[in-house]
């Protein structure tokens, strides 16, 4: 089974489930992946052999003792580093958390553990999950396994290089302006935002409370929607989790027809500053759309051009609040404790010693926001704009099912090519910021090359009904798939 | 309306951000720049438009209030920059002649 590493999950689940493929070889050929390849892509901070194997062993056992196994039992995951789990350090990418080992599990943690699912190490990052490249992590930027000249993107570069890498079959992201669709996309995978609410933030470290969700990243929909499956539902421990049933999205996924299903293209997000291969695969996906039942019209959000604006005041507001925890006095990095100094110096040191550029210049950016004689004019007309968005999704789902853009202008960057340009850097979510701030639900999935680079395709829909992304995109991967004649990331060139 | 050096270094000491000099000079333009691209949020006839704080409106979540175990001492203080007889030890919060 030399190629098990290429296996979807699902495919590696049953195989270890039918007795023909143990968890425990499974996690060694993930392992032995990424002693092979990750000097090259970098896309984990932490690899936890011990743990793995010792989790795999159970899965195993488990089996030999002939108890029930879940649907991704022994398959290896990559989690993105901004969760806390016991066992592995917890960094975000951040210096100030450098060497810091959490005392409890997220949420995410404990029901991927419960599910049997083998967390092999923590995936590399933006700092804080603050950027659109990984360039931003305090350990090196990941690069992106197409070219790894380009960036994978990011937040979530590291999670998405691991899958597209071959180093895990599936990974976990968090997708707070994009974080999880934009690298998806550039990366040429499946990844998807649930539903705002739908997935516990609990041991999420917070960037932007009202936007951050935690999701899938993966191969093929159906894996996608096998890990959203599992790590959905309600969860006590947060207060902004909602108390519905998680829609059904694996069974979505095997959907082959769109006969009676409305979509619409949404007119800003599309025209000027987006590639030409971008656009010509984006309107390839919509024919193929056409063809498989699906009545496809545009509509108009005139407010998603505000999206943007709206997205970099209300995050850095969001941001400047949430990492004023980074004081130097409870966990991570203390610097300057001489005897001499007062608490708010030391504090200063550390955290001006602490955070990189990008964290330093959102802290600025959001303490400016929220400044009295500013407030009104910047952060309360952002959430008023915030409503308008929401107001025109409201709208459009009034005439159809989903909506459709791509998930990005552009396809994958060079390294370098944005780092002294935030502006330009923050252009990369464009399309995938109304999502955040309305809530509802996306998914990015790959519908061929621009440039010899993945183009993503971006689904959205009403909040809660993330059962819909994955009813399009299961048919829409089916029917690409079928004409390509082999899986899409076949087309990534070998490491 | 430039934003000047010193304005940024006032929001860094409300941020309790040590900045350096070279920072500064790189924070002043770079904000400038971000801060009239994300101006343009004002062009949005908004006034009588309700803000919106929150994606997926909750109000009054509540659960049972049940006593559970908290996290044990040590391994709160665990991962702290510094212990002393089983509590955090920080630097000094007032000043000499406080």
């Amino acid at each position: 089974m030399t190629d098990v590493i290429r296996f979807s999950a699902a495919r590696t689940a049953a195989a270890i489930a039918a007795g023909e493929l143990s968890a425990l070889e499974a996690t060694q050929a993930a392992l032995d992946r990424i002693a092979k390849v990750d000097d090259r892509i970098n896309a984990f901070l932490h690899v936890d052999v011990d743990g793995a194997l010792a989790a795999a062993r159970e899965v195993d056992r488990r089996r030999a003792a002939g108890e029930a196994l879940g649907p991704l039992a022994g398959v290896p995951l990559a989690l993105k580093d901004v969760f806390t789990a016991q066992g592995m350090p917890t960094t975000c990418g951040s210096r100030i958390l450098e060497g810091w080992y959490p005392p409890y599990d997220a949420t995410i943690v404990s029901k991927l553990r419960a599910a049997g699912v083998v967390i092999i190490g923590k995936a590399n990052m933006d700092e804080f999950a603050m950027g659109s490249s990984t360039e931003n992590s305090a350990y090196g930027p990941t690069r992106n396994p197409w070219d790894t000249d380009r960036i994978p993107g990011g937040s979530s570069g590291g999670s998405a290089a691991a899958v597209a890498a071959f180093e895990t079959p599936i990974a976990i992201g968090t997708d707070t302006g994009g974080s999880i669709r934009q690298p998806a996309a550039v990366c040429g995978l499946v990844g998807v935002k649930p539903t705002y609410g739908g997935v516990s933030r609990y041991g999420l470290v917070a960037f932007s409370s009202s936007l951050d969700q935690a999701g899938p990243l993966a191969r093929t929909v159906t894996d996608a929607a096998l890990l959203h499956a599992t790590i959905a539902g309600h969860d006590p421990l947060d207060t902004t989790s909602v108390e519905l049933a998680p829609p059904a999205v694996v069974a979505a996924a095997a959907s082959r027809n769109l006969r009676g299903v409305r979509i619409g293209v949404v007119r800003e997000l599309s025209g000027d500053g987006y590639d030409i291969g971008v656009r010509a695969r984006f309107s390839d996906a919509l024919e193929v759309l056409v063809g498989l039942g699906a009545e496809v019209v545009e509509v108009s959000c005139p407010h998603f051009t505000y999206a943007l604006p709206a997205y970099y005041l209300i995050a850095p507001s969001e941001c400047s609040s949430n990492l004023a925890r980074f004081d130097a006095m409870r966990f991570g990095l203390r610097v300057g404790d001489d005897g001499e100094a007062g608490a708010e110096e030391v504090m200063t040191r550390t955290r001006g010693a602490g955070f990189g550029p990008e964290v330093k210049r959102r802290i600025i950016l959001g303490t400016y926001a929220l400044s009295s004689g500013y407030y009104d004019a910047y952060y309360g007309q952002a959430q008023k704009v915030r409503t308008l968005i929401s107001q025109d999704f409201a709208a459009a789902y009034e005439r159809v099912d989903v909506l459709v853009s791509p998930t990005t202008p552009t396809v994958a960057f060079r390294l370098g090519e944005k780092v002294d340009d935030p502006v330009a850097m923050y252009l990369s979510d464009l399309c995938t910021i109304p999502s955040n701030l309305a809530g509802g639900p996306a998914m990015s999935l790959p519908v061929g090359l621009a440039e010899g680079l993945p183009v993503g395709f971006q689904i959205m829909a009403p909040a809660f009904a993330d059962d819909r992304l994955y009813r399009v995109g299961g048919a829409l991967e089916a029917a690409l798939e079928a004409r390509r004649g082999h899986p899409f990331l076949d087309d990534a060139p070998a490491l | 309306m430039a934003i000047t050096r010193d304005e940024i270094a006032h929001l860094a000491r409300l941020s309790r951000l040590a900045l350096s000099d070279e920072e500064l000079d790189t924070l002043a333009p770079q904000l400038d720049v971000i801060i009239g691209a994300v101006a343009r949020v004002a062009e949005v006839a908004a006034g009588d438009i309700p803000p919106t704080t929150h994606a997926v409106p909750l109000t009054n979540v509540f659960r049972a209030d049940i006593t559970r175990p908290s996290l044990p001492r040590t391994d709160a203080l665990a991962g702290a920059p510094a212990v002393e007889d089983g509590r955090f030890r920080v630097p000094r919060i007032l000043d000499m002649d406080e």
